[in-house]
């Protein structure tokens, strides 16, 4: 049977298991808008399709699966545009989808045209322009393959209106035939065996876990690999959940705001393990002074973050979880008691000067709050953040016992991620609590989508850190610039009534005492709620390797007297 | 430290923009890039030779994101491999009437062509490595070159060879780990 280009289009979504998409209609999809009308498919109207981009990412993170976004041509695709760029950064699944201006008209600059594919290259792992109906059935077939095997990624589809529009037969292509694009499985035996002897001759291992132990599903893998080694276990932002934050070899966060310990462990370590991870300048610091005495092994399903920032002594390119399980029956039982004394010794020395232990001085501190919110929702909830200060307390006072609970921007740092992801991520899991964390900032970068949550009834929660300031940029301010604050103070609504004018339920906090009352109070209440926690102005992260520092030259929270 | 790759991709629109994309992307520095069809319609082939001042390390880095494009099917390193490499050129050379048996002299030894002469200029076809190319266009310049065009350079390995394939993890990938030197440091 004949259908049109956008009828396929719609169809080939189905087959893929698609529920929900996050879009913007405009003249050049009005095709596939219409068809839409006719297929289970849920449609999210966003307010701005950056929005829609972030919520289509929060969804494929919560989930797994591969998430959809959709924007008209033109200014509809240029606002994905850093949606797009965030998704690619952190490897995550999602298929955007826009409209084109017909075929015949390309290249005249038509209205609403732009070179969509031209200005997405670079920040997709591939990207299509459709220029007939008979090519959108293996298109989309291949875009979603690609979005989500290997190492995942944004994948673009440009469909041209006349390819929406024309009517062809929908064959519908049962398998993906590629001639290149074949990630790596498994890797080679002689590899494993070189690794199983770097792991022998280990004294002092530490293993670094990044976002890929969770993109390939290796949590149990990683588990039972650290246990039988005794090895414990760093984490990188976004690999925050891979491994249970409450096991004896956890040690939390690495890198620039990572714990004195964990760092202080990595550089002196005799092998890295490095699960999943690309070495960033946020986890390495110095690359001359880091981990100088340590031989490394790279597990990486993809071959190009070998060697990109770290030169490492032996790659092992594969599926994080096959590479690791195949590890496991391979390496024998260690136990690495003086090594993980020794940390601990650093441990309970960064403990001392730990903000946990302070007195109460009637300030309210971003990470006291993030501690009651763990202590309140058990530490089970669903949380996005946007970025910046409140988002590096997030990831060292929420500890994390599970993956794919934690929906952060992590290598583009894209502020105004917070919100639209936690819808995302609502539509992923109905029943679980979501909070978006943010700040006074990053929260009005995309302030509109509250409304999206109130029309679609989302059950998030929406935690503001309101210090009046762009904190993280007023902290380097202070600390590399002699405290000339340039551009940080920032003069923000009134977000209780802002939030009463969505319709919103909203209270503003002011002291500790009641904290913990108002999240009970939110998470009682049904539907979107947002909390104004009006917190201390200039207070800062640490500990802090400033940027090029070596890993070990932190800057320490000074002790409380 | 200059190496020469073959690349094998599909035959598709805006291949070679996603290529380049990616070297200007990853700051690879391009000295030339030759595209032309092969024996299958579905299939284009590129000579690239690339500027790799970090020798071995640079080539395994545009190997392995020249794999990250879905559009490229194969990579080889054919730098230090038995092969045939070709470049053509086509240099305007002045030449006077009473000129041109001095051209046409130093062209025979380049087994060169002259393919056309105007009243006072000639234009020369040359073809073979660049080094003979270059040795070709310094003897011609004191008369004075007009113009010049390159395809860049193409190239084939010689018989059963094959280029190196140099991605970590494949069974043969001419790849060495020096794990023994490594475990020898203290």
């Amino acid at each position: 049977m004949k259908k049109t280009g956008a009828e396929i289009m719609w169809e080939c979504l189905v087959r893929e298991g698609v529920e929900v998409v996050f879009g913007y209609p405009g003249g050049a999809n009005m095709p596939i808008y219409d068809a839409m009308l006719n297929y289970p498919i849920h449609h999210v109207l966003v307010r701005h399709e950056q929005g829609g981009a972030h919520m289509a990412d929060g969804y494929a993170r919560a989930s797994g699966k591969v998430g959809v976004a959709m924007g008209t041509s033109g200014p509809g695709a240029t606002n994905l545009v850093t949606g797009i760029a965030t998704a690619m950064m952190d490897s995550s699944p999602v298929v955007f989808i826009t409209g084109q201006v017909a075929a015949h008209l390309i290249g005249g600059d038509a209205f609403q045209e732009i070179d969509v594919t031209g200005i997405t290259l670079p920040i997709t792992k591939h990207n299509y322009l459709v220029t007939r109906a008979d090519e959108i059935a293996e298109v989309v077939r291949e875009a979603f393959y690609i979005a989500r095997s290997g190492r995942p990624g944004p994948v673009l589809i440009d469909i041209c209106k006349n390819a929406q529009i024309e009517q062809t037969e929908f064959i519908y292509p049962e398998e993906v035939k590629l001639l290149g694009y074949q990630p790596p499985a498994r890797a080679p035996q002689h590899d494993l065996e070189k690794a199983v002897r770097l792991i022998e001759k280990a004294k002092r291992p530490v293993i670094l876990c990044g976002h890929g132990v969770i993109v390939s599903g290796a949590e149990e893998a990683l588990l039972h690999f650290a246990t039988k080694t005794q090895t414990p276990v760093a984490s990188t932002l976004l690999g925050l959940g891979a491994f249970p934050a409450s096991h004896p070899l956890a040690l939390g966060m690495m890198g620039m705001h990572g714990e004195a310990h964990t760092n202080l462990a990595i550089q002196n370590s005799d092998l890295i393990l490095a699960f999943g991870m690309r070495f960033d300048d946020r986890v390495t610091g110095n690359l001359k002074t880091y981990a100088p005495k340590a031989k490394k092994i790279h597990v990486e399903i993809d071959p190009s973050e070998v060697h990109k920032n770290v030169h490492v002594d032996l790659p092992l390119v594969g599926d994080l979880k096959n590479v690791v399980s195949d590890l496991v029956p391979m390496v024998d039982e260690y136990d690495h008691d003086e090594w993980l004394n020794e940390i601990n010794g650093w441990k309970s020395e960064a403990d001392e000067r730990s903000i946990m232990n302070w007195p109460e001085d009637g300030k309210l501190y971003v990470a006291h709050l993030v501690h009651d919110l763990w202590k309140a929702t058990g530490g089970g909830a669903i949380i996005t953040t946007d970025v910046g200060q409140h988002q590096m307390w997030t990831a060292q006072y929420y500890a994390l016992e599970k993956p794919n609970r934690w929906i952060t921007s992590g290598g583009s740092g894209t502020m105004g991620f917070g919100l639209p992801s936690a819808i995302g991520a609502w539509f992923a899991n109905k029943d679980q609590e979501i909070w978006a964390i943010a700040g006074d900032g990053g929260f009005q970068m995309t302030a509109a989508e509250l409304t999206t949550a109130v029309q679609e009834g989302a059950n998030v929660k929406v935690a503001i850190m309101n210090n009046n300031f762009l904190g993280m940029v007023r902290q380097w301010q202070e600390f590399f610039f002699e405290k000339r604050y340039s551009a940080v103070n920032m003069v923000s609504p009134d977000f209780v009534k802002l939030a009463d004018a969505h319709g919103v339920p909203a209270r503003r906090i002011t002291t500790r005492e009641e904290v913990d009352e108002a999240i009970q109070w939110a998470r009682q209440t049904p539907g979107p709620v947002v909390l104004e926690f009006r917190v201390e102005k200039e207070d800062a992260v640490y500990p802090m390797v400033p940027a090029g520092a070596s890993l070990d030259q932190m800057m320490r929270r000074p002790v409380r007297q | 430290m200059q190496y020469t790759f073959i690349a094998l991709v599909e035959n598709k629109p805006g291949v070679l923009n996603r290529v380049a994309s990616l070297f200007r992307r990853r700051n690879f520095n391009i000295e030339s890039l030759a595209v032309g069809r092969t024996e299958k319609p579905e299939v284009s082939r590129m000579t690239m030779v690339v500027d790799c001042p970090n020798g071995d390390m640079d080539a395994h880095k545009i190997e392995a994101n020249l794999y990250k494009l879905v559009n490229v099917i194969d990579v080889q390193d054919v730098s230090r491999q038995p092969s045939v490499t070709r470049d053509l050129a086509l240099i305007k050379v002045k030449a006077a009437p009473e000129r041109r048996a001095e051209v046409n002299s130093l062209a025979s030894i380049f087994r060169a062509r002259i393919v056309d002469v105007a009243t006072d200029s000639v234009i020369v076809e040359v073809t073979g490595t660049e080094e003979k190319i270059e040795g070709m266009v310094e003897l011609l310049r004191p008369l004075g070159i007009m113009e010049m065009v390159r395809t860049g350079q193409i190239a084939m390995t010689r018989g059963a060879n094959a280029g190196i394939r140099r991605m970590p993890g494949m069974e043969d990938n001419g790849y060495e780990y020096d794990l023994e030197a490594a475990e020898m440091l203290p």
